[in-house]
């Protein structure tokens, strides 16, 4: 690394390495931590992209749906009935296909904002907003959870595990308690953001790396191959990247699904 | 110069330490879609599940309806089928005995007829044998009288006592004769 920037520095300006900084944008209104900032607008129009998506999709309702109806439809059906149904039960599920089809489209369009040109930036890699959504989840669950089996109760259900007994729960209740309980919110927040951050870090490594090596470095031969393999290896990260955006949306729906419906069982 | 650029990427808090303004922005955003979507597109999807649910369901209601009335409209047919086919039978069954009883009839008048017209046949004959006996036996009287009248001379006038003579040949002849 250091030989690298060492024989870069001898011929060319200094590359701009991308990091964590890279993710503070600067502000467009205001100044500190409550500027507006592209993060802040971008958040914001996520949600109105989302609704108004959506609701163009869904406002006819016909019987024999059209091809815009057809895709809002499957969207729709696949969190309502893949995600919510199969794991909060037929009973329940659909008091939380609402909150759960929000996050869903929330995190889908502000993860897709990290691969449209322009835009090119993930919201969720600003861990405030899966912080916000993992609370919301923990929240929940907990809530609902508590509402349904008592304090105690609940307590009890998300601790001791079933068919188990004896000085064996002196070790499981607190690790029970400990990864049901504490850990959920952190696992759920981190997860998302860390894609979300590790992916558009590596976009930018690769377009930036790519830029700086084709214009700059000498010899220029190998400069300019290195720089056009660099954006070739960009561009396959960023249908790798498509995935995990779409996969995260998903694991993050899926397992808030999850963690209502084991608050709300009936038994384990 | 790598160390002063991560340093300077440390200057702020950190990427994983959240900024309270994000998160409450998160929440507001978040707030927002919940209701547009719970509001709106929730019930306008639901809306169109049950619409399609009725629409399959009446379809399916209907086409039971219709099979059912099909079914019974079938079930009449046969039945009324079944019921032209025993009157069907029952007519030639009744058919055939009545053809039987008519033969029957026809033969036992032809029988009558028959034995009625030898019966009569016997009679004309017997009777007209008796007339013939009786006939043949005056004359034979007469005749035989007259004969032996002229034979023996003898006046055979009297006929009370020439008759009574020929009752008593006659009456030895037959005597004679069985």
């Amino acid at each position: 690394m250091k030989s690298l920037a060492a024989s870069v520095l001898a011929s060319a300006p200094e590359p701009h390495i991308p990091g964590p900084a890279d993710f503070n944008l600067p502000p467009i209104v205001g100044s500190g931590d409550w500027a507006i900032t592209k993060v802040t607008i971008l958040v914001v129009l996520s949600a109105v992209i989302a609704f108004a998506l959506f609701y163009a999709m869904s406002r006819k309702a016909a019987v024999v749906p059209g091809r815009l109806q057809f895709v809002g439809e499957y969207a729709y059906g696949f969190v309502r009935n893949s995600i919510a149904r199969d794991n909060i039960g037929s009973h329940d599920f659909m008091k939380f296909v609402p909150y759960l089809f929000t996050i869903f489209l929330f995190i889908l369009v502000n993860n897709f904002y990290g691969i449209i040109p322009f835009v090119q930036f993930p919201t969720m890699s600003h861990i405030g907003y899966p912080t916000a959504l993992a609370l919301l989840t923990w929240l929940i669950y907990n809530v609902v959870g508590i509402a349904k089996h008592g304090f105690f109760g609940y307590l009890k259900h998300q601790t001791v595990p079933s068919g188990i007994s004896g000085p064996i729960l002196i070790i499981l209740v607190p690790l029970e308690f400990f990864s049901n309980i504490i850990v959920r919110p952190f696992t759920l927040a981190l997860r998302l953001f860390a894609t979300m951050f590790a992916g558009h870090l590596l976009l930018a490594l690769f377009s930036i790396g790519g830029a700086y090596l084709i214009l700059h470095y000498s010899p220029a031969v190998i400069g300019v191959s290195a720089g056009v393999l660099s954006f070739i290896i960009g561009i396959a990260v960023s249908f790798l990247d498509m995935l995990i955006m779409f996969l995260q949306a998903y694991v993050f729906t899926l397992l808030s699904a999850m963690y209502i419906g084991q608050a709300i069982a009936d038994e384990h | 110069m790598i160390l002063t650029q991560v340093m300077a990427a440390e200057e702020g808090p950190g990427p994983l330490v959240p900024h309270v303004p994000e998160i409450i922005l998160g929440f507001i955003v978040i707030a927002i879609l919940y209701i547009g979507i719970s509001k709106f597109i929730v019930p306008n999807f639901e809306k169109a599940y049950a619409d399609r649910t009725a629409a399959i369901e009446g379809g399916i209601q209907n086409a039971e309806a219709k099979q059912a009335e099909a079914d019974a409209k079938l079930a009449q047919l046969e039945e009324q089928l079944s019921q032209a086919r025993h009157e069907a039978s029952r007519i030639r069954e009744e058919a055939r005995e009545q053809g039987a009883a008519i033969v029957a009839e026809m033969r036992q008048q032809a029988q009558a007829e028959s034995t009625r017209i030898v019966e009569h046949g016997k009679a004309q004959i017997e009777a007209e044998r008796q007339a013939a006996v009786t006939s043949l036996r005056t004359e034979v009287g007469s005749l035989a009288t007259g004969l032996a009248g002229r034979i023996v001379g003898e006046s055979l006038d009297d006929d009370a006592r020439s008759s009574r003579v020929v009752e008593r040949f006659l009456a030895d002849l037959e005597a004679g004769v069985h």
